[in-house]
């Protein structure tokens, strides 16, 4: 895990639902790469073109309700940006996070589109520049810590380099 | 908490599967029995399951194309001749092909993979319907289902369970839907996020099986990773004729710790419909004066013999409204041709319906009954979000297949009571 991320806060509000993140019409395997370019297309068209690599998704409670589809870590992820900051997950996106290498930090902070933020992993700290605010966030559990170190299940899977069959 | 207090199914089934004396919020390591991936989620499991270089436990894997089949277009051909490609190189035998198969759950069930006390994942959110036959079933990612391709198991938390105490019988055409849509609107979308749901009551024995794995598939829009029921006769005489293998009932015990309980006369339950744009929108339906462009009937949730049954009891000696596109898609390919057989599909056909052979269809906007900007539908399936069917200014309404039948006649969203009116 890096030890800061660094970025501009994009404003959700609660239960944005996976068909928002990643609309069912571009599940083809053909876009599996392009991901990104799609997200929250329906819902907030031309974003994903004016996200920087880093950004950051703000939202409130019950992120990425909905459809067990990766897609929709994996798009935000392509799209740009580095981690989610919500009040609270819809479990299996939070776990999907996991596995794709998109933080989901589980914490309520004030935040509008485009304030700056510095999360710095390590303390455990959010920081919202613009407005001059902090906010702790609780670690990861042990479990999930040692998931995200490895960069998801089936990296750590990989690194046993054991094959159960 | 006491580490010797009763159980509940679900703290039972993963304790049996992980071989550990396992409670609430622990994390075990458990033997699953069945993984199941349909066509849009299976290409990325494919893709990982490869990089690893393993061997798969091919006898769990079961593939199952209906999201985008018979394919609406070159991207959709493309991803299900993946599956097909995937099933055949390593001698996957339980792949259901298109004419064979259907919607991936009820093709689950229909095929005997689900039984009770059984672990079953599979790439698709829906995957918890199969706990109305008392097994622990949950929707997990594409990674997930490719780290069970390899390993023949996955990590779980044992979910905290919340209590569904049901008594009473539910009134002519009021349904296990109305039920599950009361109790998400009564939570919220988020009520029992990494919950378990756990029904159990004396009114347990006048919901039959159907109704059930309604209730069951839309614990996930309370955020529940399973909605489970007792293995009581309904139960077991259901799964005794399909299920494949041995299996073993799971009941919960007495003294068993629930975080909340909650608590339903079925008897007080009336027709009820979500509105746009969650399924916690809910509302009885003779509060709401909709006018409607769709009514579609079908999907996991409930496209059952059942279902079609009771909107052609509706539906008999009347018509589909002229303003209304009404589509009826029977969930499998057995329900299908029971539906043929009974006689169902001709007076379907007569009334102005649509009617396809098994398939997601307009569920989630993918193909056939796609909605065009501001039109309406009134869904038997299980989600409105917004765009979910189609253009982002359309709308879904959630409803039984009663109550899409009745709205199909009348034009407006209403349930078999008001139709006339």
């Amino acid at each position: 895990m890096q030890d800061a991320l660094k970025g501009k806060a994009w404003r959700f509000g609660d239960h944005v639902d996976t068909d928002q993140i990643i609309p069912a019409e571009r599940l083809t395997s053909d876009n599996n790469d392009r991901l990104g370019t799609f997200a929250f297309e329906k819902v907030r068209p031309g974003m994903a073109a004016r996200v920087k690599k880093g950004d950051i998704i703000v939202a409130g409670r019950n992120f990425g309700c909905g459809s067990s589809r990766e897609h929709a870590p994996r798009a935000l992820l392509q799209a740009g940006f580095s981690c989610v900051v919500a009040e609270s997950y819809a479990r299996i996106f939070y776990r999907n996070c996991i596995n794709v290498g998109l933080l989901p930090i589980e914490c309520r902070i004030e935040a509008d589109e485009g304030d700056a933020l510095l999360i710095d992993l390590k303390e455990g700290k959010i920081h919202n520049e613009t407005k001059g605010r902090e906010w702790d966030f609780a670690p990861f559990p042990p479990f999930v810590k040692e998931l995200i170190d490895k960069g998801g299940l089936m990296a750590k899977i990989k690194e046993a380099k054991k094959c159960t069959k | 908490m006491s580490r010797s207090r009763g159980k509940t199914i679900a703290e039972k089934i993963l304790s049996q599967k992980s071989q550990v004396d396992a409670y609430a919020n622990d994390i075990v390591d458990a033997e699953v029995d069945y993984v199941m991936v349909n066509d849009v989620t299976g290409p990325i499991a494919f893709k990982e399951f490869e990089a690893l270089g393993c061997e798969p436990f091919r006898d769990r894997i079961v593939l199952i194309p209906d999201h985008y089949v018979p394919n609406k277009d070159i991207a959709s051909a493309e991803q299900a001749a993946e599956m097909r490609r995937f099933a055949k190189k390593w001698g996957i035998s339980n792949y259901f092909e298109v004419g064979r198969g259907g919607v991936c759950h009820q093709v689950m069930i229909d095929e005997g993979f689900v039984a009770p006390g059984r672990l079953i994942v599979g790439a698709d959110s829906h995957t918890c319907t199969y706990g109305a036959l008392n097994a622990f079933a949950t929707g997990v990612g594409s990674s997930e289902a490719a780290a069970v391709f390899a390993e023949g198991k996955l990590w779980f938390k044992v979910p905290e369970s919340i209590k569904v105490k049901v008594t009473g019988k539910l009134h002519r055409y009021v349904m296990g839907k109305d039920l599950v849509i009361k109790l998400i609107t009564d939570i919220g979308v988020d009520g029992a996020n990494y919950k378990a749901l756990e029904f159990t009551g004396k009114g347990i024995a006048n919901l039959p099986v159907p109704d059930r794995l309604s209730i069951s598939n839309m614990a996930i829009e309370a955020g529940a990773k399973a909605g489970l029921f007792p293995a009581d006769s309904p139960c077991l005489e259901f799964v005794r004729t399909v299920a494949k293998g041995r299996y073993e009932a799971v009941e919960a015990d007495a003294e068993a710790h629930y975080i909340r309980e909650l608590d339903y006369d079925l008897s007080k339950l009336e027709p009820m419909v979500a509105l746009p744009h969650l399924p916690e929108n809910g509302r009885p339906v003779r509060e709401v004066d909709v006018e409607i462009d769709q009514a579609f009937l079908g999907s996991c949730t409930n496209g059952r013999i059942e279902d079609l049954r009771i909107a052609v009891e509706v539906l008999r000696g009347k018509h589909v409204a002229p303003s209304v596109r009404m589509i009826v898609v029977p969930a499998s390919t057995r329900i299908f041709q029971q539906a043929v057989k009974e006689g169902l599909v001709e007076e379907f056909v007569r009334a102005g319906a649509f009617v396809s052979g098994p398939t997601c269809a307009a569920c989630l906007g993918g193909h056939m009954g796609v909605l065009a900007k501001g039109e309406r539908c009134v869904s038997t399936t299980n989600r409105n979000f917004i765009g979910r069917m189609g253009h982002k200014d359309s709308e879904v309404y959630l409803a039984s297949p009663a109550v899409v039948a009745a709205s199909a006649v009348a034009g407006r969203i209403v349930a078999p009571a008001g139709m006339e009116g």
